[in-house]
Formats: structure tokens, C-alpha cells, sequence
């Protein structure tokens, strides 16, 4: 298959890319790891009239802590980066869960998180860990940066929140109040395929309590669904068996699944609160 | 296969752009268009026919190939995009006498039936023994897990990639269903 024609640019540099994104407006298309676009492009669901190649600006492609504890993911930081990272590893379990989830071992080589994110799949799993770690998106535009909450970002299906002329800078993870635990868990047919469902559960404890808590589903709903009255019955007590229920009831509730050929509303729904058991089962803190 | 190197994809013209690929370790300079695929620049422009088309919408790996030594799927990037980069295909793991130690193990464990997911198979697992020489049977399925395979059930694949493995770590590969 081959894309519509398009016209190509590959900027050099930050500068570059917001002068063709302020020129171009709407007509243009971020190119990062290509693993959605790509294939929008050949199936001809997006045919812009210039595709923006930025794989050649340096500058985008870090993944790094602040000395607070603020993690930056960069535009063009690929999955593979994200899946061997010792600091995500020993610091993100919710993210060192998702980054072997996503897709296949090939398009983790190309793709890229903040790309996904962009993306606004329903079925992404990156915008879901994102969310649940309460993180957000920098935009950059031709005004400089502005943060956008993960909960604002995404604003329907296949859509997000950036301006034309802004392209998505980074996604922002914020410093931690509390010792982190949680995980993501995923549901597939096969490796490769959508999440049938995707759970993401981030909590954060000190002193026996849960500090902060975030759940968000997957592949559930029209978008990423956040299930923050899931997430709320669990801050400021510890953990137990009745807010776990609690939290399993009200994620279950939140999650507005479509019967489809991955299962009926009423499978996704049970498969939405056996992950959310689950994932607060890991949720338990050792020792603090 | 040409030795001219430069491949005139389409002529010249203001919708085209001149890059430079490194491919199996021969810079080529092609003249392409942006939408062109890189699977086609390898299979129509460098007839390199080595790497398969399968499915065409980035599920199935037949199309692996090596972008400066990581598996990607040549369908779901552009050529234009592989400007400046070195790309590896099956034409440039071995050669018919000396031949990769992944290409001797699919041939030794008959790591294939109808052939056509092999180049792609043999790419990602070329790209695991890069990096890990000595993985483990669940380390070769899920460097694999990507590829998709839908005659032999997987088996013989996972044993030759295990030989393979063995082999070039100079350990003595082990026989047919010692393992």
C-alpha cells in the first residue's frame, strides 16, 4: 500500500520545526516513531499535505530526573529505551510494567511514548500510565511551552489537545509524595494485538497510608477513561480488603466497554475489576 | 542485484529527494519519493527481494529488517527516513558458504516450513544475539513474539535461534530434541 503524496521535511532543530508547524498550521503532520502514522498514512485514514520527520532534531529524545524526582520523556524517546531503563526499573513500576506490553518487540525499536500519547488511541497504553501517575504533556508552540494534564489531553478518540503549530515536547511524570508502587496489566488475544483491556494502577504510600492514588483504563471507553472515584476511596488509609472492593466496584463502573468480537460489556467490566485487585495486591509495600 | 550505486527510483524531480542508505554495509544513493515505503525501496529499487511483504499493516514481521542494528518493519517506515542510516537485511547476514550461525540454525533444526516468515525471523532473532548471546528459550519468544509464523507452531524456530545461540558462542550446539 502506498500513502497518498505528501510533502516531507525533516527539520534540524527546535527552531525549525515550530517555523514549518506555524507555516503549515493544520496541513502538517508530526512524524515521530511512525508506528501509528505510518500505517494511517498507507490505509489512507490521514493524508496530510506535509509530514514533519522530526527524528533529526536533537534535543527530544531524553529520558531523565529532575533532581526533585520530575521524570522528562522526551518526543522521540522510543519504547525500547523505556523497557531497559534501570531508572524506570527500580523507580516507575507502573511504567517498567506497561513498556514490554506495548505492541511488539519491532515497533518498540520505532515507536515512541509521547507519540502513542499524541496518537489518542482508546486502546494506547501509554496515555493510561500517564494519567494514573498524574503526569501531563508539554506542548510547544510558537509561545513557548505550556504543561497539559494527561486528564485534559486527550479529547475524544484519535484526538488530543495540542494547538496547530504546537507539537507535543515531552510527557511530565511529577515527583513522588510517597514510596510508588502499581503496575500496569493488559489483556490481549496475542502479542501485537489492542488491549481488550488495560488497567493501570499508581499509588503512592507514607506512613502506612496510601498518599496518592491513580487508576485508568484501557481500551474501555471512546478515550482513556480516568477512574478517579476508584482512585479516591484509597487515599488516606491503608490499604484493605474493603477499599480494594471498593476500588475494583467503582473502576468496573467507570468503564463504558463496547461488546465487540474481544468479549461482551459484561466480560470487560469483570476483567476491569480482577485487574484492579490484582494490580492493589502488588500495591502492598514490603517494608517500609 | 545491481552494483550501480546509485538506483534511480523515480526520476528527478521536485517531489523527490536524494538520500543515502547504507545497506548491508554499501552506501546507496537513491533518488526517492517521500511516501515510498522502505520495504519497497529495498525490494523494488535495490532488488533485494529477500525481504517479504506479508500483511502490509504492521502486524506480522515478515518485513524485518535492521536500522542501525535494531529490528524494525520495513513496511511502517519510510525510505526517506532512512537517510543518514545503516540498514541490514537477510541478503547481508551470510553467504551461501559462510553462512550466519541463525541462518545454520534454521537450517539445522528446519526452522521453517513454507519460508515466507523467515527473513523477518531470522532478522529479529540476528538482533537478540546482538544483544544477548546467551538468551534463554523465553528470551528467543519474546524477542520473537513479533513475528509471525503460521506453519510450524513455533518450535523448531525457538530451537534454532537456541542453536544459533550456541554456536556462535562457540558452546556445542545441542542435537535435535536434546533439549
Amino acid at each position: 500500500m502506498y500513502p497518498a503524496k505528501f510533502a516531507y521535511e525533516a527539520p534540524r532543530s527546535i527552531q525549525e520545526l515550530l517555523d514549518l508547524l506555524a507555516r503549515h498550521g493544520d496541513d502538517a503532520k508530526v512524524l515521530a516513531g511512525g508506528q501509528s502514522l505510518v500505517p494511517m498514512l498507507k490505509l489512507r485514514f490521514a493524508a496530510p499535505e506535509l509530514v514533519v520527520d522530526i527524528n533529526g532534531v536533537p534535543g527530544l529524545d531524553h529520558l531523565t530526573e529532575d533532581p526533585d524526582g520530575t521524570l522528562r520523556v522526551g518526543a522521540l524517546c522510543r519504547h525500547v529505551t523505556l523497557e531497559r531503563s534501570a531508572l524506570l526499573a527500580a523507580e516507575y513500576p507502573v511504567m517498567a510494567a506497561a513498556a514490554p506490553l506495548v505492541a511488539d518487540p519491532m515497533v518498540r525499536s520505532r515507536g515512541t511514548m509521547v507519540g502513542s500519547i499524541c496518537h489518542a488511541d482508546p486502546q494506547g497504553d501509554w496515555a493510561s500510565v500517564l494519567m494514573a501517575l498524574g503526569g501531563h504533556i508539554v506542548a510547544m508552540g510558537p509561545r513557548g511551552k505550556r504543561p497539559i494534564a494527561m486528564t485534559d489531553f486527550v479529547v475524544g478518540p484519535f484526538q488530543n489537545a495540542l494547538q496547530p503549530g504546537e507539537f507535543a515536547y515531552e510527557a511530565v511524570v511529577p515527583p513522588p509524595v510517597g514510596q510508588r508502587t502499581g503496575t500496569y496489566l493488559k489483556l490481549e488475544r496475542r502479542v501485537g494485538d489492542f488491549a481488550t483491556v488495560g488497567v493501570a494502577v499508581s499509588l503512592e504510600h507514607s506512613g502506612g497510608r496510601v498518599v496518592r492514588a491513580g487508576i485508568a483504563l484501557t481500551g474501555v471507553g471512546p478515550a482513556t477513561i480516568n477512574a478517579a472515584d476508584a482512585a479516591d476511596v484509597l487515599v488516606g488509609k491503608p490499604l484493605s480488603e474493603e477499599t480494594v472492593e471498593q476500588a475494583a466496584r467503582l473502576a468496573a463502573e467507570a468503564a463504558q466497554p463496547q461488546a465487540d468480537h474481544r468479549g461482551s460489556v459484561e466480560y470487560k467490566r469483570h476483567v476491569v475489576a480482577t485487574f484492579v485487585r490484582r494490580g492493589l495486591a502488588r500495591g502492598e509495600v514490603v517494608a517500609a | 542485484m545491481s552494483f550501480s550505486k546509485t538506483v534511480e527510483i523515480t526520476e528527478t524531480s521536485a517531489d523527490t529527494r536524494r538520500i543515502t542508505v547504507t545497506v548491508n554495509g554499501t552506501p546507496r544513493v537513491v533518488e526517492v519519493e517521500p511516501r515510498l515505503l522502505l520495504v519497497h525501496l529495498l525490494r523494488e529499487g535495490l532488488a533485494l527481494r529477500g525481504t517479504h511483504i506479508g500483511c502490509d499493516t504492521t502486524n506480522c514481521g515478515a518485513c524485518t529488517v535492521l536500522h542501525d542494528g535494531n529490528p524494525i518493519k520495513s513496511c511502517t517506515m519510510l525510505a526517506v527516513q532512512a537517510d543518514g542510516h545503516e540498514i541490514t537485511t537477510v541478503e547481508g547476514l551470510g553467504t551461501p558458504s559462510e553462512l550466519d550461525p541463525v541462518q545454520e540454525g534454521f537450517h539445522r533444526e528446519h526452522g521453517l516450513q513454507c519460508g515466507f516468515c523467515t527473513p523477518g525471523m531470522m532478522m529479529a532473532a540476528r538482533a537478540l544475539l546482538d544483544r544477548e548471546p546467551d538468551p534463554s528459550e523465553e528470551d528467543v519468544r519474546w524477542a520473537l513474539s513479533g513475528n509471525l509464523c503460521r506453519c510450524t507452531g513455533y518450535q523448531n524456530i525457538v530451537k534454532a535461534v537456541l542453536w544459533a545461540a550456541d554456536k556462535q558462542r562457540g558452546a556445542q550446539p545441542a542435537e535435535e530434541d536434546a533439549r
